[in-house]
Formats: C-alpha cells, sequence, structure tokens
C-alpha cells in the first residue's frame, strides 16, 4: 500500500497535524511525503525525521505562494505518476481546496476532517463527524486513488528520529495560475486554533470589568472594546502561561473586541484540545458544538445558571477579573515560570 | 454584474440530530437556510450594490428548498432557481459541484459566491470542486471582496492571518463572516418572496446525467453522551480559588 501524504505548511512552519498523516500513512505501509513551496528543502529533512520513505519537492518559484490551481495541477501530476492508493492531507484551509481540486483532476472525492481511518483489503473505511459533531459517519471512496484530510489531533503524532534522511526528489510546478497573492496583513497574529492543545476563550463577559476607567475621549462603543481588550489581556496572559492559544465567543468577536480567526463555534472554528478554559462565556449552543468535545472544559462566569457550567468539569462562579489572574500567578507558581 | 449566490437547506442548528434506522433524524426541527450561506447572499447583496448588479439564488433541494431560496430572495436577491430531480438523491460533494457547474454555465455569472461550509456535511469542498470543474479561479475563506473593472480583489482569512489575493472574473469565491453580518429580510422582501414563482430545473434541463456517488455513507453513528459532572470549585479569596482550580487542572494530566 503506498500513500501520499500533503505536508502543509506556511512559509516553512509546518500544520503539526501533516505528521500525524505521515504517522497514519506508515500504518498502512510506505508513505510519500510531498512538499510544495518556499523553504520546501527544509521541511523535507522533517518529513524523513517523522518516518517518510521517499519524499518529492517542488519548490519552483511558481509555487512560492500557495495557489490552489497551481498547487493541484502539481500534486494531481505527481498522483498520476507515482499511482499512491491513498493520498492524505492535515485539514487546513489550503488542503481543503487542494484535495477539492485534485480529486476533480483525478475522477475521485475527498473524505474531509477524518477522526478516524481504517484499511479493509484494498479499500479504506472512514469516520468523520457531520452535522456539527452530533452525529458521525462511517464512509467509503470508491474512486482511485481514496483522498481524505484528517482532523488535527485525532491521530498519534509519530516520534521524530533526529537525524533519520533520505534522498529529495525533485518535481517541476505544473498548471497556470488563476490568481496572485498581493500580500499579507499584519495586523492579525497567527491563530491555529485546530492544532492547539490548550484553550483559553473569551466571551463577552470580559468587557464587564466596573473598576477599570477608560482613557478620556472615548465614546461609549471604543470604551466598551477598551475594557474587552484588558479582559482578553488576562485571557492571554493565562494562555501563555500555558502554552495555549486564544479563542472567543462569537459574541466577543461579534462585538468587535477580538479578530473573526479567534471564534470557537458553529460559524468559526471547531476545536477538541485537551484543556478549554472558558471566561465569561454564557454557553449558548453555537459555542458548545464548537467547544464540547475538548478533555477537559473549565467554566469561570459569574452567572451560576450559565449553561456552560453544564458542560465543564471544574466550574467557578465569581469575578474573571480577579480569579483569572490569580490563577495566572497559580500556574506560574506550580509549572516553575 | 451578474451575481450567482449558491445555497443549501439544512436543519436548523439547534435541532437534536440523532441517527434512527439508518437514517439522520431531526425531529421537528424547521428546515432554514445553511447559515454560511446567509453570508454567501449578504456578500453577493454587497456586490449587487457595489457594481448595480443582479443576485440569483440557485438551490438543489426537494420542493421544500424553495423556502431556503425564498429567504434568499426576501434578503434581497433578484431571481432563486431550485433544482430538483429525482435522480438526486445521493449526491456527494463533487456531485454537487457537477450540478452547480452545469447551472452555473447555464445561467452565466461574473461571481458565484458560496457559505464557507454547509452545516450538515461541513466538508466545505464543493466551492473549490466548483471552481475546478468551471475553469473559474478559486479564492476561498473571504472576509472582503472588492471589485474593480474585470478583476476582483478578496481578503482571505486564514490560519496564518489575512491574504490579499486577486483575480479575473468570472471567480468562485467563498466567504467567511467577516464578510458583515446577513441583513434582516424586509417586510417588502418578505412580500414579494412569498409572491415568487421559483423555476424549477431538472437535469435534462441542465442537459447532464445524474453524478456518480463516489463518498458513500455506510453507516451513522450517534457519539456516545459524555458524563459531565460539574465539580464546582470554591474558596474564600480569589487566590484560594485559583490555587485550588490549578492543583484540579494539573491532576487531570492535560498540561
Amino acid at each position: 500500500m503506498k500513500t501520499l501524504v500533503y505536508i502543509d505548511h506556511f512559509k516553512g512552519a509546518v500544520q503539526p497535524s501533516s505528521w500525524e498523516a505521515l504517522g497514519v500513512a506508515k500504518k498502512f505501509g510506505s508513505a510519500v511525503a510531498v512538499v510544495f513551496g518556499e523553504n520546501a528543502n527544509d521541511v523535507a529533512k522533517s518529513a524523513f525525521e517523522y518516518g517518510a520513505d521517499e519524499v518529492f519537492v517542488a519548490d519552483d518559484s511558481a509555487l512560492k505562494d500557495y495557489q490552489a490551481e497551481t498547487y493541484a495541477s502539481t500534486l494531481s501530476a505527481l498522483a498520476s505518476t507515482l499511482n499512491p492508493n491513498l493520498i492524505l492531507f492535515p485539514t487546513t484551509a489550503r488542503t481543503r481546496e487542494l484535495a477539492a481540486m485534485s480529486a476533480v483532476d483525478l475522477n475521485t472525492n475527498v473524505m474531509t476532517d477524518l477522526t478516524g481511518l481504517e484499511a479493509n483489503g484494498d479499500s479504506f473505511v472512514a469516520t468523520r463527524p457531520i452535522y456539527e459533531s452530533k452525529l458521525f459517519e462511517k464512509v467509503t471512496c470508491s474512486g482511485k486513488p481514496v483522498i481524505a484530510t484528517l482532523r488535527g489531533r485525532a491521530f498519534p503524532k509519530p516520534n521524530q528520529e533526529t537525524g533519520k534522511s533520505g534522498t529529495i526528489n525533485k518535481v517541476d510546478a505544473k498548471g497556470e495560475a488563476k490568481s496572485t497573492v498581493e500580500g499579507y496583513s499584519a495586523s492579525e497574529s497567527a491563530v491555529n486554533l485546530g492544532d492547539a492543545g490548550i484553550i483559553v476563550s473569551g466571551g463577552r463577559g470580559v468587557s464587564n470589568n466596573p473598576s477599570l476607567t477608560p482613557p478620556a475621549g472615548l465614546d461609549e462603543k471604543q470604551a466598551e472594546i477598551w475594557r474587552a481588550q484588558q479582559g482578553f489581556a488576562l485571557v492571554t496572559d493565562l494562555a501563555k502561561v500555558l502554552g495555549g492559544a486564544v479563542g472567543a465567543s462569537r459574541a466577543a468577536v461579534d462585538a468587535g473586541y477580538i479578530p473573526y480567526s479567534h471564534q470557537v463555534g458553529q460559524t468559526g472554528k471547531v476545536v477538541a484540545p485537551d484543556l478549554y478554559i472558558a471566561n465569561g462565556i454564557s454557553g449558548a449552543i453555537q459555542h458548545l458544538v464548537g467547544m464540547r468535545n475538548a478533555k477537559v472544559i473549565v467554566a469561570i462566569n459569574k452567572d451560576a445558571d450559565a449553561p456552560i457550567f453544564k458542560a465543564a468539569r471544574f466550574g467557578v462562579v465569581g469575578d474573571l477579573f480577579q480569579i483569572l489572574p490569580a490563577l495566572t500567578e497559580a500556574f506560574k507558581k506550580k509549572l516553575g515560570k | 454584474m451578474k451575481i450567482i449566490a449558491c445555497i443549501k437547506q439544512v436543519p436548523d442548528s439547534e435541532a437534536k440530530v440523532k441517527a434512527e434506522g439508518g437514517q439522520v433524524s431531526f425531529g421537528d426541527a424547521p428546515l432554514v437556510i445553511n447559515p454560511f450561506d446567509e453570508y454567501a447572499v449578504e456578500g453577493a447583496l454587497q456586490q449587487k450594490e457595489a457594481t448595480n448588479g443582479t443576485v440569483t439564488a440557485i438551490c438543489i433541494g426537494p420542493e421544500t428548498a424553495k423556502e431556503a431560496l425564498k429567504h434568499a430572495l426576501a434578503m434581497g436577491a433578484d431571481e432563486a432557481i431550485l433544482i430538483s430531480d429525482p435522480t438526486l438523491n445521493n449526491l456527494d460533494t463533487l456531485g454537487a459541484a457537477k450540478v452547480l457547474a452545469a447551472a452555473i454555465q447555464k445561467i452565466g455569472a461574473d461571481m458565484v459566491i458560496f457559505g464557507r461550509q454547509t452545516l450538515d456535511n461541513g466538508a466545505g469542498i464543493t466551492p473549490a470542486q466548483t471552481a475546478r470543474l468551471t475553469g473559474y479561479p478559486m479564492l476561498g475563506l473571504a472576509g472582503s471582496i472588492k471589485v474593480n473593472e474585470r478583476s476582483v480583489t478578496v481578503e482571505r482569512v486564514l490560519e496564518e492571518g489575512k491574504q490579499i489575493v486577486k483575480a479575473n472574473l468570472p471567480a468562485v469565491i467563498s466567504v467567511v463572516q467577516s464578510i458583515g453580518e446577513p441583513r434582516y429580510p424586509s417586510f417588502m422582501g418578505i412580500r414579494k418572496a412569498s409572491k415568487a414563482e421559483i423555476p424549477v430545473w431538472s437535469l435534462s434541463d441542465l442537459g447532464i446525467s445524474a453524478p456518480s456517488e463516489i463518498i458513500k455513507c455506510d453507516e451513522l453513528m450517534t457519539p456516545p453522551a459524555r458524563e459531565t459532572v460539574v465539580e464546582m470549585i470554591t474558596g474564600e479569596s480569589p487566590a484560594e480559588i485559583a490555587e485550588k482550580l490549578a492543583d484540579k487542572i494539573i491532576a487531570e494530566k492535560v498540561l
């Protein structure tokens, strides 16, 4: 059984679930890693350390920035040559497009966001969440090759064998670009909630600190956002001490407290970290569907009747502006930071 | 400019979805326009206003899916078309893309707008597959759209931040929430929508046969109910509560 594994990276920073996909491929037989774009050679070296038997690299200038059409054409051409049984991707914004387009080229289709994948003879049976994880379905793909994207953190990450290496095969870019990347906006910092093991989140409640006095000259809305930013600073402090990511409820995003890319829930990201700490989040169903599969959920809220407590393992009814900094201090001390 | 908004009808997000006898059941929950697609309609209407264009909403589904199209009409879409055919019971994402691509080519469009994903299947790959089939550029996860003559620039909201991408029209665009809160249907809009005659196209109207189903669902499973009994942490002072809570979290071995 031969599996192509697409290693997804942004300017050399690899989406960790790519390595999880490599681990799954090894379970079925030989694993061929595929790396496109800038800094592809460094990524290729890591791919060997995570178990790739072979690595194919396309670092053509045409592939410098991710571009759906050229990336898909290059991948489809490579798949036609190598004739794998299976192509695996981590599930990211880029790979959903790329897998989708290559499936069109190769006359097959994609099973997305898998939480389980088993071989069955020369076929595969996959498990994936549907209806916002309210249900799961077992699916099969009758096309060849079988194409699948794997949900981050649903499969074990293989151990890294430092120093393990191999021969890197070069391939050329194929296809024609249909769009041009004009640039990146630096206004927003990177947020990768899908891969985060720990998420500390804030909701509307983070803007309600009565003890703060906003700077003079702000109107009511600006003052509210200023208060919320002070609240999110406390959320961020705890996230930093725990090495986690910062999440937010839709209410906080809609109120303009924090960018959309932080949103956990129905119209944001569905996450399943080991630890989720919800601060000032009441727990609307649209938020709960996005985080209820976290291993341990902690809720801090001033309202003892907030629905978030029904989903939580630990709860604190109290003033988050006092509890949160105290919790950050307690972890600093206990974790030796 | 001619804009097509592709929408789907799904069970309301509050629905208690269960697997019953190999079928998905959602009780008496209402069927609604896919919430992500409300943003697609909103994005399409913004471009209609910016370019003095028209918006056509299209939807694959049974006769009852006309209600989702009426929602788009009530928001301000100019026309709506339902694609319905008894052979379309088991469509996978690529099958849906093939049907939509045929409809888009029949209608003709400068811009095709999708929501990021559907609430039911949630794969989020039909927009890119439609783009690949039509040969139009794919601009995914756009938080803003700006048209200039025959080109379009979008700000994509990605894991790493925002990426600004430009392409020629016609293009396929999927939108995220940053596009703006979907407008409420106006009273006039609702009245117009309730009277609208929505044409129904079959596959023979599109000149295609039923696409084969490549991804098949063999089994539905209800996830085991999680038993969470919340343990409330109390104390005399924030410091004491924090101390206890930190110890509890550390004992769970999740750090």
